[in-house]
This record gives structure tokens, C-alpha cells and sequence, in this order.
């Protein structure tokens, strides 16, 4: 484990890295950069479901969707962001609620096949819905949030903007997994049996960890929808879903900062790899494989076997040093 | 009348080509934990190995469609699980499901990139004549892949149940700890269950692509109707996914003529939740290991 102080000025380092990084560069580079952040908070609620509770969703993308759509369509009637954003994630969190009931309520991955249902659900009313959501034209023209003296219609200030929620969404993250509530997550991770004698009520913390994760992605889709400012059905498909679902493993399923590292790589690897034009996921699925022979932990579980080898002071646990816990 | 009739026929056509692609699933599931997520497009796959045979190697079509099932089996079947179910499954169910998810995006950009983006024309292993019927116009196309499907599932069916290696399979799927110390030779019986599920796929696939045309996205349908079909059967019985596959074929028919064309692909979620609230070990499994 990193030393508590350590860890901190690591974070310290990224954060200002996070914020000069936008600093005079394209705004493409900007746009690129702001979809990270957007992605990572996808993939971080995606990484409470998969990598905390131990759960397959394939709707991660959908619930982006219910969050863009709601925030579009509120957004569109005049209502401030800050107003519409949190009645999307409730949205999210009910839907979640209601989607893994049933998904949860058998033992087996269940959950993988209702969500992947459920994606392909979500695109055929967007899109066949067109009164309400504009079918395959989608919706446009969403303002983006104006905070009175700083307002982000400009790609920079909106980054800033992205970064805040991201934070905000970290800490509140941060918050849920050490609360004596989240380690009954770890306690479900590690040892669902033992946690189940102890009297925890395994399948409705799972389903919390859902719907929970769900908003999240409802919150990603809320800003996407002020990101890009136009919304189709189309963005919102089960390969999206399965996209934020890799870049919870590559980055590392149940470890803190494995999606913000994952969803880096997922994003920044199609600009990295654009000379090999349409191999480019021929050569990352087979990366991916590859990966998940060798290193089934991810990239932070890569980072982490390396600094043991040179750095091997303190003794992990040796069900411990699998960190994320796929099982 | 006739119309329902028709509807119907052509509904059970369909469903019984789903249920060897979902009878493969179920297959590999129980032999093997291996929730193969790439299934669907273990079907789209060998349709391309038999469109290469004919067009690079200039076979005759049914030259071409042995050398698409030795193909299949030897690379969706011996290949899957050597190099990717054998070294994946220590590290657990989950870490293998999302490898089969790499997989399925693997395969389909392959066919993709290598073969062509647009849908190929694949020739019809029977005629698309339509036949009368008790008054009712059925192609003949229909009723011979209902009757070519049905006899694959009851030739299958005699395997597992009177042969001494069918036998073997089952008891290896069923307690490989005790069907190695009877004297079977767990291992081996695994990797056959993963050269049968390469040929159903493949046999699925030259039923359906006359139907659907080759395309390197068919994956994606089929395979989600083909998970469902086996869990709303009953994953743990073939019959139970004979019975999905044909269920969700002939609901998927009805729905289109009947209720509504636009939302016809929400129907196997419809059905997934409803037999999971009503019967969570499917229509016709039993309930053994499946409760919670």
C-alpha cells in the first residue's frame, strides 16, 4: 500500500496537472480532454458495480442516455442545469433500482444479460420516440450551465467546470467506499460468503452499488449533453457500454483511480494509434486479451507488481494483491 | 388464418436456428463456467469462412461449407479454448466473460477490416419457393431449416444420452470431480463440448445468413436472442433451449405482424424479466443450483 502522505501529494500532482493541462492548447485537445474526465466518471460508477460489488452491467451508456436526455429536455424548457442535472441522476438511480430487482434476485450473471437487453431498449424509444426525444435527429441547441459571473459557453471554463464535477464526484466517491456502508462493499468483494454470515444483506447492497453506479453515468450524460450540445441515440449504443466497461478493466476493476487511468487510455489511444486507421480496435481487443491473461488486475495492478519488485518493503496480503477482485 | 399460420411456421423457421446457436451456449456454460458473450458472433463468423472458401479458393459451395465447419470448429473451438478459455478461467467467471466481450469486438472488426463493411450475399442452401400449406404460403426455405434444425437437436440429443462419450460429457459437466475419478477424462471431454458448440454455431450460421445476408454486425442480434433463449428456456436443459429458441422466434414474428415492428427487439428483455420474476430457473429447467 502507498504511504497515506504520498498518496496525497500524488493526487495533489495530478490535480494541477489536470488543470494545467488544457492551457493553451487547441480546442480539440480541450474537447478531448473534458471527454476524459466525462468517461472517467462513467467508468468510476461503473467501477463501484463491477469492480466493488462484483456486477457485469452492459448499460452503463443507456444510463448516459437517460442522463443526457433528461437533462436535455429540461435544459431545452428553460430550467437551469444545477436544477436538472440532480432530478436526472434520480432518474438514473430509479431506473437502476428498478432495473437490478429483478437482474438480482438470481444467483449467476444475470445482470450482464438484462443490462444488455435493457441498452438496446433505451435506443429503440430513443429513437422510435420522436416527439419526446427527436428520433435519430437527436436533440441540439442545449445552453450550456451559466454560474452567473463565470459562465462556460467557452471550451476552457467549461473543462474547469467538468473538473469540479469530477471532484466533486470523486470525493463523494471517495466518501461512499470508506464509509462503514462501503466497506461492507469490500467485506461483499473479498469474501461474499463471510460477509453474508455476518449478517449483511449481500444482494441489497449489490443493488445499491447498481443504482448508485447508474447515476453516475447519468451524471456523465448530463454533461455530455452540455458538452457537445447535440445528442442521438446512436451515441448512446450497447458498444458504448461495453467501451466504459473496458475502461474500468484496463484501468483496474475495483481500485480507486484504475477508471480515471482507464478511461485515459480508451480515449487517448484511438488520437495515439490513428495511423493504423481501422486496426485500431482489432489492435486494442487484442490488447485487451492479452492483458487479461497476463495481468487480469489492469494497469493499476501492472503499476502496482512493479513497485513491489523494486520497492518491496511492506508485506501484502496475499488476497489482497489481486486488487481487483474479478472473481 | 392463413396469414397466423404463416407467421407462425416462419417464427418457428427462425426459433430453431436461435436454439443450436443457444443449445451451444447452454453447452459451454455448464461444461465449462464459460459464459460466452461472443456467441453471436461465433455464428457470423463461419458464414465468412464459407464466403473465403468459395471466393479465394474457388470451392464448389458444398466443399465450401465443410471447410467453413472445420474451420469453425477448429478456431471457435479448439483455438477459443486454448488460448483464451484455458489461461482466463483461474482468474475467475467474470474475468472471462468480459475476455469473450474483447473477443466479439475482435471478430467483428476482423470481418470488418479484412472482409467488407457491407452485407454479402450468401447462396440459399434451399429454395425460397413458397408451398402451400393447409392454405397458408410457406416457403420451403422454412420448413426444411425447422426440420434440418430439429434433427441436428435430435441427433445431439441421441449423443449426449446413448453414446458412452455423450454420457461422459454430461457426468464431466456435471461433477468433474467425480466423473475424473470414474475414469473420465474430464479435459478432453470439455474441449469436445467446445468443438460441438463451434459446429452448432456454424450450423446455425449457414441456416440463417441466406436469411439475413452476411454482415459482420449479425453478431450482436443473434446473440443476444440466443443468451436469452437459453436462460428463458432453462439453461440447464437442451430441451430448455429448444423451447427458448422457438419461443422467441415465433413471439418475435407475432410481435411484428401482430403489435408493433418498432419495438420488436425489446421483446427477449420483455421476456428475460418476466421469467426471471416468475420462474427464475427458466421454462423448462429444474430449479437445483439456481436458487438463491
Amino acid at each position: 500500500m502507498m504511504a497515506g502522505k504520498w498518496r496525497w501529494l500524488l493526487v495533489a500532482l495530478l490535480l494541477a496537472a489536470a488543470v494545467a493541462a488544457p492551457l493553451g492548447q487547441k480546442s480539440y485537445i480541450v474537447y478531448v480532454l473534458t471527454s476524459w474526465l466525462v468517461f472517467a466518471i462513467a467508468a468510476m460508477g461503473l467501477n463501484l458495480t463491477l469492480g466493488y460489488a462484483g456486477q457485469i452491467s452492459l448499460a452503463q451508456a443507456s444510463f448516459m442516455a437517460i442522463g443526457a436526455y433528461v437533462t436535455a429536455l429540461l435544459t431545452l424548457a428553460g430550467w437551469h442545469w444545477l436544477i436538472a442535472t440532480p432530478l436526472a441522476l434520480l432518474a438514473c438511480f430509479v431506473v437502476g433500482l428498478l432495473l437490478g430487482y429483478p437482474a438480482l434476485r438470481v444467483k449467476g450473471h444475470f445482470l450482464a444479460f438484462v443490462t444488455l437487453a435493457f441498452n438496446t431498449l433505451v435506443f429503440l424509444v430513443l429513437r422510435n420516440e420522436e416527439w419526446l426525444t427527436g428520433g435519430s435527429y437527436g436533440l441540439s441547441g442545449m445552453p450550456r450551465p451559466d454560474l452567473g459571473l463565470f459562465t462556460t459557453m467557452r471550451p476552457l471554463p467549461f473543462y474547469y467546470f467538468t473538473l469540479a464535477v469530477t471532484v466533486i464526484a470523486a470525493l463523494a466517491m471517495w466518501g461512499i467506499v470508506r464509509s462503514p456502508w462501503g466497506r461492507a462493499f469490500r467485506a461483499l468483494r473479498e469474501n461474499p460468503i463471510r460477509a453474508e454470515s455476518l449478517g449483511l444483506d449481500t444482494r441489497r447492497i449489490t443493488l445499491l452499488a447498481f443504482a448508485i453506479g447508474s447515476a453516475y453515468g447519468g451524471l456523465a450524460g448530463a454533461l455530455v449533453t452540455s458538452l457537445v450540445q447535440f445528442i442521438e441515440p446512436a451515441s448512446f449504443g450497447v458498444g458504448h457500454s461495453l467501451r466504459i466497461l473496458l475502461m474500468v478493466v484496463v484501468g483496474g476493476a475495483g481500485s480507486f483511480f484504475g477508471p480515471f487511468l482507464g478511461s485515459g487510455v480508451v480515449i487517448l489511444l484511438p488520437e495515439v494509434l490513428r495511423f493504423t486507421e481501422g486496426y485500431y480496435l482489432i489492435i486494442y481487443a487484442v490488447l485487451v486479451i492479452v492483458m487479461l491473461i497476463y495481468a487480469p488486475e489492469g494497469l493499476i495492478g501492472i503499476g502496482a507488481r512493479l513497485k513491489m519488485k523494486f520497492f518491496s518493503r511492506s508485506q501484502v496480503r496475499a488476497d489482497m494483491s489481486q486488487g481487483a477482485s474479478l472473481k | 388464418m392463413s396469414q397466423f399460420l404463416q407467421v407462425l411456421l416462419s417464427g418457428l423457421a427462425t426459433g430453431s436456428i436461435y436454439a443450436l446457436a443457444a443449445i451451444g451456449f447452454a453447452l459451454v456454460w455448464q461444461a465449462a463456467q464459460t459464459v460466452n458473450f461472443a456467441q453471436g458472433e461465433f455464428v457470423m463468423v463461419p458464414a465468412f469462412f464459407v464466403l473465403i472458401g468459395m471466393g479465394f479458393f474457388g470451392m464448389p459451395f458444398w466443399l465450401a461449407l465443410a471447410f467453413g465447419l472445420a474451420l469453425s470448429m477448429l478456431v471457435l473451438g479448439y483455438a477459443f479454448k486454448k488460448l483464451i478459455v484455458e489461461p482466463i478461467l483461474p482468474h475467475g467467471g467474470i474475468t472471462l466473460i468480459i475476455a469473450t466481450m474483447a473477443l466479439a469486438i475482435l471478430l467483428k472488426e476482423t470481418v470488418k477490416e479484412s472482409y467488407s463493411a457491407e452485407a454479402q450475399p450468401f447462396p440459399a442452401l434451399f429454395s425460397n419457393a413458397p408451398m402451400n400449406f393447409f392454405g397458408a404460403a410457406v416457403s420451403i426455405q422454412d420448413i426444411l431449416n425447422l426440420i434440418v434444425s430439429l434433427s441436428i437437436v435430435v441427433v445431439l440429443t441421441l449423443f449426449l444420452n446413448r453414446t458412452r462419450t455423450g454420457r461422459s460429457m454430461q457426468a464431466a459437466a456435471q461433477n468433474p470431480a467425480v466423473a475424473e475419478i470414474l475414469g473420465v477424462n474430464v479435459k478432453r471431454m470439455v474441449l469436445y463440448t467446445f468443438l460441438i458448440n463451434a459446429a452448432l454455431a456454424s450450423l446455425a450460421a449457414f441456416l440463417i445468413t441466406p436469411v439475413y445476408l452476411a454482415k459482420f454486425s449479425n453478431g450482436e442480434t443473434i446473440g443476444l436472442i440466443a443468451f436469452i433463449a437459453a436462460i428463458v428456456g432453462g439453461f440447464n436443459q437442451i430441451r430448455g433451449a429448444l423451447v427458448g429458441g422457438l419461443l422467441i422466434g415465433v413471439l418475435d414474428n407475432l410481435t411484428a405482424t401482430y403489435v408493433t415492428a418498432q419495438y420488436r427487439a425489446a421483446l427477449p428483455l420483455v421476456l428475460l424479466i418476466m421469467i426471471i420474476l416468475v420462474r427464475p430457473q427458466g421454462i423448462m429447467g429444474t430449479s437445483e443450483g439456481r436458487s438463491v
